[in-house]
């Protein structure tokens, strides 16, 4: 790509965000940049900011203090070429559901000043693109949660934005929907599109973000590429997995000063970091032994994001329960 | 900035297919625009208009709904109460028609708070907002729109009106201007509901704000009777409030007598409504 040769500059930039709402302090001085061409996943549980950002560096908000420039402008002095340099595709797909797919790309277009012959001309290239051809003509209310996605995803890119920001793209969708977002997403920055992404999902910013940024309470708790993050746990995991809850909890207490903690959703669970070594691992054997807990199953592995994100901000449970909730409320208006 | 798309070496590793002119990105962004400018704010807010209407047309429930009520009204009062009403000088048939037809401009404005409060709370508003287009598109759209409804229901009233034993006693001139007079009012209540629509979260608390403002502005005006027989400080009321001012002109335009001043005061009402709530309005679509 002779891209970085021809695009020097960072394609978003952030500078001490500060944002807040009343008593919320949403933001509280958030400075990142993402370099032309390379995807950011921005990673943090419902209410860490995450939006706040995105909504600053698409103008629609103002930050309390700080700046931010897109594409090369900034966000306070030239909204409007921002505006122009952008894709939004939102967390809740902002499709409207009495037009068609068609008509939905095609007012998109227009909006963004394209004739009517250019607008209608990518509306149906962006349908075939994302397999949407066939409900081309259907108005959008009879799209599944994934259609309405792609479709929100590919009015993002009527005018073939250079910078696109996704917040939370695939929030409550189904993993065949997810697996079929991801496939879109990464395609798009093989084409060398600066791309801004906000999830809960681990996962997702292990598969696509180039870099990913852990953001709590409105502040960046940790920075780096996914094996970077992985690495700052130090070696390897250990899980041990209890027979009931009680004698888990139990050992989350009695391991504390081991970082012990709870996975994700799994209360009978208990893992640690083992900065010690063999040593760290007869220790906690002994511990345990010594309580009278006994481990049902003994199980190592290297760290993963998950692991990070919950040394880090210890609410991974509190972002997994609002996914689920996310995913209802998307049924319900399907 | 056309150079950071260049993207004719993109290798596409995905499942995803890719129709071979779109291959090579196309530069395709807007031009280079304040986004201010008229011809834009022009065509942006006619793009608003559009889909508006297309909305309208897809969910045609909408407009019968928006029938429905003044209709059950008409036959209510023509059939049910009228007989007992009495109003001066001209026939009830005749002096309820101007009002229903103001009440329902009334509500139907309502339906200019409730098309924002969905659009901002399906996330709709947030993607104008990142788009390039005119400021004041959105809210210009959605009043463009309602006030196309408003011509096209009017029109619907007046023939239901001929129904049900409505007579003009003026010429078709003078009734045109009484309709101008009933749009230019609706117009001027879609600023109200468009701030209501923009200060709530859905549609339903839209409708649940809009009702208790426009209740006592219709029902306590002489749209369905003679204010002579109200207690007078309800009668103080009834006679001087933009509803019963609407109703004023819209009844001179169609059934005659003195006409311009009872119009000069419902348009004074419409166009100070309006230059008092429209900037308002905007200023609020522009911070939320």
């Amino acid at each position: 790509m002779t891209l970085t040769a021809t695009s020097p500059g960072p394609a978003i930039v952030a500078d001490g965000l500060v944002k807040s709402f009343g008593d919320v302090h949403a933001l509280q001085g958030v400075s990142f940049e993402v370099p032309t061409g390379t995807v950011l996943g921005l990673l943090g549980p419902n209410g860490a900011g995450k939006t706040t950002a995105v909504r600053i560096l698409t103008t629609i908000l103002r930050p309390d203090a700080g700046r931010a420039s897109v594409a090369g402008y900034d966000v306070a002095a030239a909204p409007h070429m921002v505006r122009r340099s952008i894709g939004l595709a939102g967390q809740y797909a902002a499709v409207d559901e009495n037009l068609t797919g068609h008509e939905n790309l095609f007012l998109v277009g227009r909006l963004n000043h394209l004739s009517k012959a250019n607008a209608t001309q990518r509306a149906g290239e962006l349908l075939d693109q994302f397999h949407l051809t066939d409900a081309a003509n259907r108005p959008a209310r009879t799209y599944s949660g994934g259609m309405r996605r792609r479709l929100d995803l590919a009015a993002a890119l009527i005018t073939h934005p250079p910078v696109l920001l996704l917040d939370e793209p695939t929030t409550g969708l189904d993993p065949a929907s997810r697996q079929d977002l991801w496939g879109v997403i990464a395609s798009l920055v093989s084409d060398g599109t600066t791309v801004l992404l906000t999830t809960q999902y681990l996962e997702e910013a292990d598969r696509l973000a180039d870099r990913i940024i852990v953001i709590d309470h409105g502040k960046i708790a940790a920075e780096g590429t996914a094996a970077e993050l992985k690495a700052t746990l130090g070696a390897t995991m250990v899980a041990l997995q209890f027979d009931d809850t009680a004698a888990a909890q139990s050992a989350v207490e009695l391991l504390a000063d081991l970082q012990a903690t709870h996975p994700p959703a799994d209360p009978f669970t208990v893992t640690l970091p083992l900065f010690g070594g063999a040593g760290t691992v007869r220790d906690v054997l002994n511990r345990l032994h010594d309580r009278g807990l006994t481990v049902g199953r003994f199980d190592l592995h290297e760290p993963t994001l998950d692991d990070v994100f919950l040394s880090l901000t210890g609410t991974l449970g509190s972002s997994l329960t609002a996914g689920s909730n996310a995913s209802q409320k998307e049924q319900v208006s399907a | 900035m056309n150079t950071s798309l260049d993207t004719s070496n993109a290798s596409d590793a995905t499942t995803l297919s890719r129709p071979a002119s779109s291959v090579a990105a196309r530069p395709m962004l807007p031009p280079i625009t304040d986004g201010s400018g008229i011809r834009w704010a022009i065509q942006d807010t006619l793009s608003m208009t559009w889909r508006n209407l297309t909305t309208i047309r897809r969910v045609p429930q909408l407009l019968v709904f928006g029938v429905v009520q003044p209709v059950i009204f008409v036959l209510m009062f023509r059939y049910v109460f009228g007989g007992a009403i009495t109003v001066p000088g001209a026939s009830y048939v005749d002096f309820l028609m101007p009002g229903i037809f103001v009440q329902t401009v009334s509500f139907g404005a309502i339906n200019t708070a409730v098309g924002l409060a969905e659009d901002k709370n399906k996330g709709l508003l947030e993607r104008l907002r990142s788009l390039p287009m005119s400021r004041s598109a959105v809210l210009g759209g959605r009043v463009f729109a309602d006030t196309v409804r408003n011509v096209f229901i009017i029109v619907l009233m007046l023939l239901i009106g001929f129904a049900v034993g409505f007579r003009t006693h003026t010429n078709v001139v003078m009734v045109i201007a009484g309709i101008g007079v009933l749009v230019l009012f609706g117009l001027a209540l879609a600023w109200l509901f468009a701030l209501i629509g923009l200060s709530v979260t859905n549609g339903e608390a839209a409708q649940a704000a809009a009702f208790p403002i426009m209740a006592p502005l219709v029902f306590a005006s002489n749209a369905f009777v003679d204010p002579s027989s109200m207690p007078g400080w309800l009668q103080a009321w009834a006679r001087h409030q933009p509803v019963s001012a609407a109703a004023d002109a819209m009844r001179a335009c169609v059934l005659g007598g003195p006409t311009a001043s009872k119009v000069l005061i419902s348009v004074a009402w419409s166009l100070g409504i309006a230059a008092v709530l429209a900037p308002i309005a905007v200023r609020r679509y522009r911070r939320t």
